[in-house]
């Protein structure tokens, strides 16, 4: 296919690619090489890495690292992946209307999104876990909630400029209705834009989800990255690698989705294909 | 007769692994003192990279000059350093380009961009720099130089900006102007009045003036000598009066008989069956206002616009950009709405009709629109663009794919294009299928908002042959949009003349050129660039040649 | 003459437009507080240990819990004009009080990381564009692209570890040394040196993301006809670049800026509980520890005002710099 021979010819998006597809299985083998829960004590105390059997040492209270990273993977890949579709999801179906309607509709939809501009988003979420109280669904409703402005400003562009494409309006001189026209017609030309938006959002939704559980609000039945270098910092001058290693794993795959973000958008944008 | 500039051999190179090597092949071309020398040729053809290369300004590092010599007064730019070449423009050689509003800088105002004309390439103190900048626009004739000084680009209007960007040119008094398609993107009264001064400060200066244009009209009002480019090769070169009257080449023959003259045609005989009946037809914008903008301004983007169409006829609609000719065909198929008048298909008044009233009307009158790029959607398969008409009136698949082959026939179409892409076709096929999408529903009116100003004159004389062609053969009845007068007096039998909303006047295109009523129709026609040479005694030329 | 006029005009649409802004986010963090499970009366009844219903009810009656919603709203909306956001009752304080005494060091750290982010991100993208597709854009290409997937409080927990457990060059936590007692000159150098990890901390996410920016759109800009048109003047590529490419890519940069004040505020809750840097975000943090919501909504308000004051001072100086906003 054309597309992924576009998407192959850029090497740091392969590359992002491969690092993601990693992450993946580990995410989905973690019960089979460590079938403990990651919140067991499971040995010897604050051994550094490579000791004791913990191959990237454990913490204050004997859990391995290692262990937690692994299972900490799918936390954060599940939350950034359903965070991503309500935000989406919410935000295209606001942004189509407003862009397509206009007027009051419109209006509405500008004024929310300012507002969600003023409002420190970061805060936003931390007072509505806060408020529904730390859980998965809580997680993914809060980092939802402070992320489909962005995709509806995105798909509202969108429709406002190809609403006025001389194509639609010879749909609308053949008496087409509205419905059809904003899903048969408009949709398909920004699903692009939408797709790149949509891969950014995953990788800033599990920084948002490590950000929470960091400071503590994150499920307490469920092992994250963030809540690892929260229990870890104040063993910052003694153990090192608690903090250490989970911050390399949100990092290597913040960075990768970045990077297959960044492909898809060169690969699906056309006037950029021009110019390469 | 000094000569200014020899271009020797001139070969414009391509990125490699492009369809063509060189956007320009073995050119060679000269330019005397005080002469204005008309490049001319179709999009592609290569003439404005044969411009900008004489600066050297070609978009690096892609496109180069591969090999040749641009010889100015002895002197070869083409193996000129970046130092050498940075003296020389602005102050030897200067150029204006087609779009004044982004050639300019928006957020630098039009007096300190001529500034730094004289500020880096003289020494001058900053009051003689001022004043010589009010003399310049003053040249140019813009009206309050010492405002317009002080403005930014977007203040002025499009022929303003093209004056001041003249001003800025001939600042220095350059030895060669370098005109890129300057009056493409300006109405034709103003596009007239530019030429005027182009030519006008040229005989002051003795400038020479290479001028990039595609339309032969312009090049018969400005040129000395001419030459036509075509896919990078210069097919034919003369002056003015030898390439005009008695081109030798082919491509320049047919490009020629393609202009369309500006003698109408024979009128036909009109139809006494009304089909269309439009009356007092008014539309407004409120422009401006606001809680702080200041008083709302009210515009007529329509005034009580009354005309009527008969079965068969062609009615064009003429105007400037802003008058008001493309809200009208809007209106009619009712993708704006007016709010006061009627119009009438038979005894049905649309004007007031909501959308479900309007649907069983709508397949009554279809539209072709301008652009053959935005109007086709990039997603869809042809075939599905034609069929989705009938198909939501009712036809069965089958009876849609059926309907849509044939369509493709007429409009000269392979059936291989039901299942393609737009993007795999040309501009003039795009065009095709939209009219095509058009006619699938069987309208009694065909509403065409300047369906071929996107288009090489080549292909527009194609797209007009089968508009009429299917004119007659389904008995259609015809709006016909323009800008151009050339146009409207080969297809239409009846004009209206519109100005700022108002239709300042209507009647048969033959009277209509023949004796203008309006003040404002005498001025446009007389406005339309090359009015001397291309009627129809000047056309046989080329083929009895 | 005219011009002032104008831009004073725009100023003034502005803050017009503004007041509806503040309205909703008052409103939502009404709702927000009516969300949270229990009221005032709840959280005064948990600290007193037991109270009978009927004191309860008592109570709700002097707060004025028992009017409808409409009416609440009302109340609520008149306490914020008159700077009352209730009561901390762990804090034993009002709200505004402590909202206002970390005011201070909230607003030092986001100015020193406006000027560093922007200031960098600017320079690092002019380069990047200049450069382009050499080392130089490559080696900030990279280190745009790594610091913009990096989770904040990681990296002031790496810098803690490597500045000031290692090397020993900045402290750990904190604003000043309050045990040194220092003075005047003495103190400003103190604040500055914990100031200096904290600052760097926050600003590398949105030094990244003006680097991007700035660089993306120094060579939009450099595509642009204007640029072939002073080409054409024969101006030197350093003047092209400086005066009429720089202004125009300068403009998406600006907005970038005013957008991101929001998001710089959610980042300071971290950085300011990683290196207990005793301003708002740190409040913030101790008040989401206490569950003492009716604190953080009294944040959360007070930020977003501040968020608005910012765009506005962004507004103004976009006005300066596009001579077009005047026609909006």
């Amino acid at each position: 296919m054309e597309f992924w021979k576009l998407f192959a010819r850029n090497r740091s998006a392969v590359m992002g690619m491969v690092i993601l597809v990693s992450i993946l299985l580990m995410a989905i083998s973690a019960p089979l090489f460590f079938p403990a829960d990651p919140f067991s004590l499971v040995g010897q105390s604050m051994s550094p890495p490579g000791q004791n059997g913990f191959l990237l040492g454990s913490d204050s209270l004997g859990r391995d690292v290692a262990a937690g990273i692994a299972h900490g993977a799918k936390t954060s890949l599940l939350i950034g992946l359903l965070a991503t579709l309500v935000a989406v999801f919410v935000g295209v179906i606001m942004g189509a209307l407003a862009g397509y309607y206009g007027g009051l509709v419109d209006n509405l939809l500008m004024r929310t999104t300012e507002m969600f501009q003023t409002i420190p988003s970061f805060l936003f979420a931390i007072l509505l876990v806060a408020i529904m109280k730390p859980s998965i669904n809580s997680i993914v409703i809060a980092i939802a909630v402070v992320s489909w402005p962005a995709v509806a400003r995105l798909v509202r562009g969108e429709f406002l400029s190809l609403r006025n494409r001389e194509f639609v309006q010879a749909c609308h001189t053949l008496g087409m209705g509205d419905i059809r026209i904003m899903l048969g017609e408009i949709l398909p030309n920004c699903l692009s834009p939408i797709i790149v938006i949509g891969s950014l959002m995953v990788a800033s939704a599990i920084l948002i989800e490590s950000g929470l559980a960091f400071l503590g609000l994150g499920d307490p039945n469920i092992m994250s990255w963030g809540f690892q270098i929260g229990a870890g910092r104040t063993l910052l001058r003694s153990a090192w690698w608690v903090c250490t290693f989970p911050g390399i794993a949100i990092l290597l795959t913040v960075l990768a989705i970045n990077l297959v973000g960044e492909g898809l958008n060169d690969a699906l944008n056309p006037r950029l294909r021009e110019h390469s | 007769m000094t000569r200014l500039l020899e271009i020797k051999d001139l070969h414009v190179g391509l990125p490699a692994g492009g369809q063509r090597k060189f956007a320009v092949e073995a050119t060679n071309l000269h330019l005397d003192a005080n002469e204005i020398l008309c490049v001319v040729g179709e999009s592609g053809s290569g003439k404005s990279l044969t411009a900008r290369a004489i600066m050297g300004l070609l978009p690096k590092p892609h496109v180069h000059i591969a090999k040749g010599q641009v010889n100015f007064l002895g002197e070869d730019l083409a193996a000129a350093s970046e130092a050498r070449l940075r003296k020389i423009r602005g102050s030897e050689i200067s150029m204006i380009f087609q779009e004044p509003m982004t050639a300019l800088n928006p957020v630098m105002t039009i007096g300190n961009q001529i500034d730094e004309v004289f500020r880096f390439h003289k020494k001058m103190p900053g009051t003689e720099r001022r004043s010589r900048a009010l003399e310049l626009l003053h040249d140019v004739q813009l009206p309050e130089p010492e405002q317009a000084l002080a403005a930014y680009p977007h203040q002025l209007s499009g022929g303003q900006r093209q004056r001041a960007m003249i001003a800025m040119a001939l600042a220095l008094d350059p030895k060669i102007l370098i005109a890129d398609e300057p009056t493409t993107a300006l109405d034709v009264t103003t596009q007239a009045q530019v030429l005027r001064l182009i030519k006008q400060m040229q005989k002051t200066h003795g400038t020479g003036v290479v001028f990039i244009t595609h339309d032969f009209g312009v090049v018969a009002d400005i040129a000395d000598r001419v030459a036509v480019m075509q896919n990078g090769l210069v097919v034919e070169t003369g002056t003015t009066d030898e390439v005009l009257r008695k081109p030798t080449h082919p491509y320049t023959q047919a490009l020629m008989a393609a202009v369309p003259s500006l003698l109408p045609r024979a009128a036909r005989p009109r139809s006494d069956k009304t089909v269309l009946r439009v009356n007092g037809l008014t539309k407004t914008y409120s422009g401006g206002g606001g809680l702080f903008g200041g008083k709302a301004r009210v515009v007529h983007a329509a005034k009580e616009v009354t005309f009527d169409l008969t079965r068969g006829e062609t009615l064009g609609i003429v105007g400037e950009s802003g008058s008001g000719k493309s809200t009208v065909a809007r209106c009619i198929v009712r993708l704006n709405d007016a709010e006061a008048g009627e119009i009438l298909l038979g005894d049905a008044d649309l004007r007031p009709l909501g959308r479900a009233a309007m649907r069983p009307h709508r397949a009554q009158i279809q539209m072709v629109f301008q652009d053959p790029f935005a109007s086709l959607n990039p997603r869809s398969k042809v075939g599905r663009i034609i069929a989705q008409g009938p198909e939501l009136y009712g036809a069965s698949r089958s009876e849609a794919r059926d309907r849509a082959l044939e369509l493709l026939r007429i409009v000269g179409l392979d059936d291989r294009a039901y299942d393609r892409f737009p993007h795999e076709f040309s501009g003039g096929q795009r065009q095709r299928i939209g009219i095509a999408r058009a006619l699938a529903l069987e309208p009694k009116i065909l509403v065409a908002d300047e369906p071929v100003s996107a288009l090489d004159v080549s292909i527009q004389a194609q797209i007009l042959n089968l508009l009429e062609e299917i004119r007659d053969r389904m008995n259609l009845s015809m709006i016909f949009i323009t800008h151009d007068l050339r146009v409207a007096a080969q297809v239409c039998d009846r004009i209206a003349v519109m100005q700022r909303g108002e239709v300042v006047e209507i009647g048969p295109t033959a009277e209509l050129f023949a004796n203008p009523q309006h003040p404002y129709t005498a001025e446009l026609l007389a406005a339309v660039p090359g009015k001397g040479w291309f009627s129809a005694e000047n056309k046989s030329l080329p083929q009895t040649s | 003459m005219e011009s002032s006029k104008r831009r004073t005009r725009y100023v003034l649409k502005r803050l017009l437009q503004a007041i509806p802004i503040v309205l909703a986010i008052i409103v939502l963090n009404f709702f927000l507080l009516q969300m949270a499970e229990g009221d005032a009366v709840d959280v005064l009844a948990g600290e007193a240990g037991s109270a009978t219903p009927e004191y309860m009810a008592e109570l709700r009656e002097k707060f004025g819990l028992d009017q409808p919603l409409i009416i609440q709203l009302g109340v609520y909306l008149k306490n914020v004009v008159s700077l009352d956001l209730g009561y901390s009752f762990r804090h034993d304080m009002p709200v505004s009080q402590l909202v206002i005494d970390r005011f201070m060091p909230t607003l030092l750290l986001m100015t020193s990381t406006i000027l560093l982010a922007v200031g960098f991100g600017i320079v690092l993208g002019l380069i990047a564009a200049s450069g382009l597709n050499t080392w130089r854009d490559t080696v900030i290409s990279i280190f745009a692209l790594i610091t913009y997937a990096t989770p904040l409080f990681w990296v002031g927990l790496m810098l803690i570890v490597v500045f000031s457990l290692k090397l020993g060059w900045f402290p750990t936590s904190g604003m000043e040394n309050f045990s040194m007692f220092y003075h005047g000159w003495e103190r400003v150098v103190d604040i500055a040196q914990h100031l200096v990890l904290p600052t760097i901390t926050l600003s590398l996410f949105y030094l990244a993301l003006y680097t991007r920016l700035m660089r993306a759109s120094m060579l939009e800009q450099a595509g642009q006809d204007y640029v072939v048109t002073a080409r054409a003047k024969g101006l030197t590529e350093r003047r092209i670049v400086f005066v009429h490419v720089l202004r125009n890519a300068l403009l998406p940069v600006v907005t970038m800026a005013g957008v991101q004040v929001g998001a710089l505020i959610g980042g300071s809750v971290i950085v300011e509980s990683v290196f207990a840097w005793p301003g708002l975000g740190m409040l913030a943090f101790e008040a989401l520890f206490a569950r003492d919501l009716n604190l953080l909504l009294g944040i959360f308000l007070l930020s977003a005002l501040l968020v608005v004051a910012v765009n506005l001072v962004v507004d103004i100086i976009y006005s300066t710099l596009d001579p077009r906003i005047e026609m909006a």
